[in-house]
């Protein structure tokens, strides 16, 4: 086993993912204190400039056709032999939509074990301590993996991206073939679908009337309608809402949907699962309502109350009106 | 089809979670226990799939808290057609890398057509029990799934990256899914409808065997400190958008209207 820490360059349509360099500036840490040298491993086809942007001080860029769009097989295939060629004392890949797909796996097909959900990863007297953030955002654990060697997957906006940026060592980029054949997938790529046009970008609205769990049903959905007119603003959503169809896909905030900074980001009906909190925690001005005082969105928001959203949208839609025509 | 849906009981985070006296795990005890709501879509999907190309559905968990019955007939009620629980000394908490062992073990012989389960569950500390499965069981796996159709031998699967883009896949079956959410609400199965089911369902049971490990050690568990709280606001809703409406007249934000 080498001190080498290895992270999973993520790039899609043609740029790296803001997780890499949230890696890459973390591993950097790692390798100092383990006296091993950061490695980026960078999966695609075509992209030698790509590679010669990843700031670690070597990069493996596996270039191959198959390799063009992610295809979770294919990444897991390469990254396998990767990791059974070089023994990397860390492995990252990011908590994301396509680093979920693998980590877990190699776990299974390296035996090595995996931290996932990671939000803090140090060096304790050449230990690795890992902390996963579980249980909807309620829970740390702070782990240390059995054996020396093991992955980990990070959580976006765990660790800051300035310092993966940041253009330090001697960086060698290492163009290799596949090291695994990549012609009898049984995962094939088709296409990306593009959200239907034609909606409100809620990236681009000033004030964001935002509604979760607590809007009970598609027919309260009009009350928010009024509310985001009166001010100006767009009704955006939490996932549950957007599952559940009462507002299309176009309207989530957070993960698996957009990030937004607007002046006002108001959270109705939203406890603030960590995968929400990640897309608007950095809207200029967050004012929430929940039931629950509890709830993890009142750690982010900068005014709160505990009330009913329904009793408060018709009011605060009667309040705005009337100081518009003062 | 031969569809199996893995499902994982999780605590219920609706509730305060409290830490155990060593500082090291959940005090198990004080939580109660649910059915993740990521496997809630998983079944309803692969109950769709059911629906639009026939075939049965077998719902499959490690009772890690001896109550693992409730859940089971709760997803017969929503349109299981089989269920099964893997029975042991298990204990609450038991990590991905165990159940999906015990799993895996479980369904290698059932020779599934699709698996579906959830994309993760709230206590995923070491990974996700579906790559897992995948990998023991050597299937294909897409996972962040929000909507999976079934045509000669294969599927469409279309998985969700970031900014509601996504990707179109096609993948020979048999294959593991991770399901994000279902291409329809789960549906909502009534109270007198499970109780029915509990009066009349045959659960099989399977001795499981464990000999995976977590592959880590939790040496302290703990709640987050926020770095910040809102100032808040009491009062009845009226008195609330009133204040709500003053800061944002306040910073200007109010437009007026002619």
């Amino acid at each position: 086993m080498s001190n080498d820490i290895f992270v999973l360059a993520e790039h899609f349509k043609g740029q790296v993912a803001d997780i890499t360099y949230e890696m890459t500036g973390k591993a950097r840490q790692l390798a100092t204190a383990l006296g091993g040298q950061t490695v980026g491993v960078l999966l695609g086809n075509d992209m030698a400039t790509l590679a010669a942007s990843i700031g670690a001080d070597r990069v493996l860029y596996v270039n191959d056709p198959a390799l063009t769009h992610f295809n979770p097989e294919a990444y897991g295939r390469v990254l396998h032999a990767l990791i059974q060629k070089h023994n990397p004392r860390v492995m990252m890949i990011g908590s994301t939509s396509m680093g979920m797909d693998l980590a877990a796996a190699l776990s299974i097909t390296t035996g090595l074990p995996l931290i996932a959900y990671v939000t803090a990863l140090d060096v304790e007297e050449g230990t690795l301590v890992a902390t996963s953030q579980i249980y909807g955002g309620k829970i740390q654990a702070e782990a240390i993996p059995d054996g020396e060697a093991c992955i980990i997957s990070c959580l976006a906006g765990a660790f800051p991206a300035e310092a993966g940026r940041v253009e330090t060592g001697q960086r060698a980029v290492e163009t290799i073939p596949s090291p695994v054949p990549l012609d009898d997938l049984r995962v094939r790529f088709v296409q990306l679908i593009e959200p239907a046009g034609g909606d409100v970008d809620i990236t681009q609205q000033a004030i964001l009337v935002s509604i979760g769990r607590g809007i009970s049903g598609a027919e309260n959905v009009e009350l928010a309608q009024e509310l985001a007119e009166a001010l100006g603003g767009a009704v955006s959503a939490s996932r549950p809402v957007t599952d559940a169809g009462w507002l299309p896909k176009t309207r989530q905030v957070g993960k698996s949907g957009l990030t937004v900074k607007p002046k006002v980001y108001l959270a109705l009906g939203i406890s603030g699962a960590p995968e929400h909190l990640e897309g608007m925690r950095n809207s200029e001005l967050i004012i929430a309502i929940n039931t629950d005082p509890k709830a993890p969105i009142f750690d982010v928001a900068h005014y709160g109350a505990t009330c009913d959203m329904l009793d408060l949208m018709p009011a605060l839609t009667e309040a705005i009106k009337a100081r518009q025509a003062a | 089809m031969n569809i199996i849906v893995p499902i994982k009981q999780v605590p219920n985070l609706t509730d305060e979670l409290e830490i155990n006296d060593e500082g090291t795990d959940l005090a198990h005890d004080m939580v109660q226990y649910v059915l993740n709501e990521f496997d809630e879509h998983a079944l309803e999907e692969a109950v769709l799939i059911k629906e639009s190309v026939g075939g049965t559905v077998t719902v499959i968990g490690v009772d890690t808290t001896g109550e693992l019955d409730g859940i089971l007939h709760l997803a017969l009620a929503k349109g299981a057609d089989k269920a099964m629980k893997i029975t042991g000394d298990f204990m609450p908490g038991t990590p991905s890398h165990v159940q999906a062992q015990l799993i895996a073990d479980a369904i290698r012989t059932l020779a599934p057509d699709i698996v579906l389960t959830g994309v993760q569950a709230a206590d995923d500390r070491d990974g996700q029990i579906g790559p897992m499965l995948a990998a023991h069981l050597n299937l294909p796996y897409v996972g962040v799934v929000t909507g999976v159709s079934i045509t000669d031998g294969q599927a469409i699967v279309h998985k969700e990256y970031a900014g509601g883009v996504m990707a179109e896949f096609i993948v020979a079956l048999p294959m593991v899914v991770g399901v994000q959410a279902a291409h329809r609400p789960p549906r909502y199965a009534p109270v007198s409808k499970i109780r029915q089911i509990a009066k009349t369902a045959r659960i099989e049971a399977l001795a499981g065997v464990e000999t995976a490990q977590a592959g880590s050690t939790v040496r302290r568990m703990f709640k987050p400190e926020a770095a910040g709280h809102a100032e808040m606001w009491d009062g009845t809703p009226d008195e609330i958008a009133e204040k709500i409406a003053d800061l944002l007249a306040e910073k200007g934000l109010l437009k007026r209207t002619l």
